[in-house]
């Protein structure tokens, strides 16, 4: 999948890959996309709910050698 | 969605290293989800204010619950130095595994907004100077926190 920005959460624990999600999120345009690689399982749960609340949509969320792959648009 | 952000008030009552981290984290994760978030600090909890949180530590004494890497008969935890043990051993596991610091998720609130707020009753009771606190600041009194707390979504004591 293509995208705009890439961040690298690995060995980060609850809440940071959300916030520095978040903090990423801001310095993006609208409709483009963030890809996000953490190694925190939680953050599974915890960025689909991030996307629900804050309206940027959740493309995609895989795993590939225990790192968690998501890729987020920001509406 | 609604145009109103939802909002979250939390009361911030404890001071030790545990128990700092519950209102810090989820305050910074519910302004990073865009709620509206303010922490009243009250007695103990106004610890996390001040402007070095270096002094802020955890015991294992009355606390069963903390995972020990021997099992410790409550007369051995009581010993001098078992405090700064213990809290030595929970920030290298907090730095090992990953976890924020206290400073770290604090800066966090800030930076997306938290509104924090010192209870100016326990400033007084405690002898505590302003100058002692972070800046950025609030003081207010119980009736500061229910006006806002009256109109969140999640209400919080800790």
């Amino acid at each position: 999948m293509n995208f705009d920005r890439e961040l690298d959460a690995r060995g980060l624990s609850c809440p940071l890959p959300i916030l520095k999600t978040k903090k990423t999120l801001n310095e993006l345009a609208s409709g483009q996309v963030l890809k996000v690689i953490a190694t925190d399982p939680g953050s599974i749960k915890d960025m689909q709910a991030f996307a629900n609340q804050t309206g940027n949509p959740l493309l995609s969320s895989t795993e590939e050698n225990k790192d968690y792959i998501f890729f987020l648009k920001k509406k | 969605m609604e145009n109103q952000p939802k909002k979250m008030a939390i009361i911030a009552t404890k001071g030790t290293l545990d128990m700092a981290y519950p209102p810090f984290i989820l305050a910074s994760t519910a302004a990073a989800m865009g709620y509206e978030v303010q922490i009243f600090f009250t007695f103990y909890g106004l610890q996390l204010l001040r402007k070095s949180l270096r002094h802020i530590k955890i015991s294992p004494l009355a606390n069963p619950a903390m995972p020990m890497p021997v099992p410790m008969p409550v007369l051995i935890s009581s010993l001098p130095g078992m405090q700064a043990m213990a809290t030595k051993m929970m920030k290298g596991k907090i730095k090992k595994k990953g976890v924020a610091s206290l400073e770290e998720l604090r800066d966090l609130c800030h930076e997306a907004g938290v509104k924090f707020i010192a209870c100016q009753m326990t400033v007084d009771l405690f002898d505590f100077k302003k100058s002692e606190f972070i800046d950025n600041i609030e003081f207010g009194g119980a009736a500061t926190f229910l006006e806002f707390a009256g109109n969140t979504d999640i209400c919080l004591f800790v």
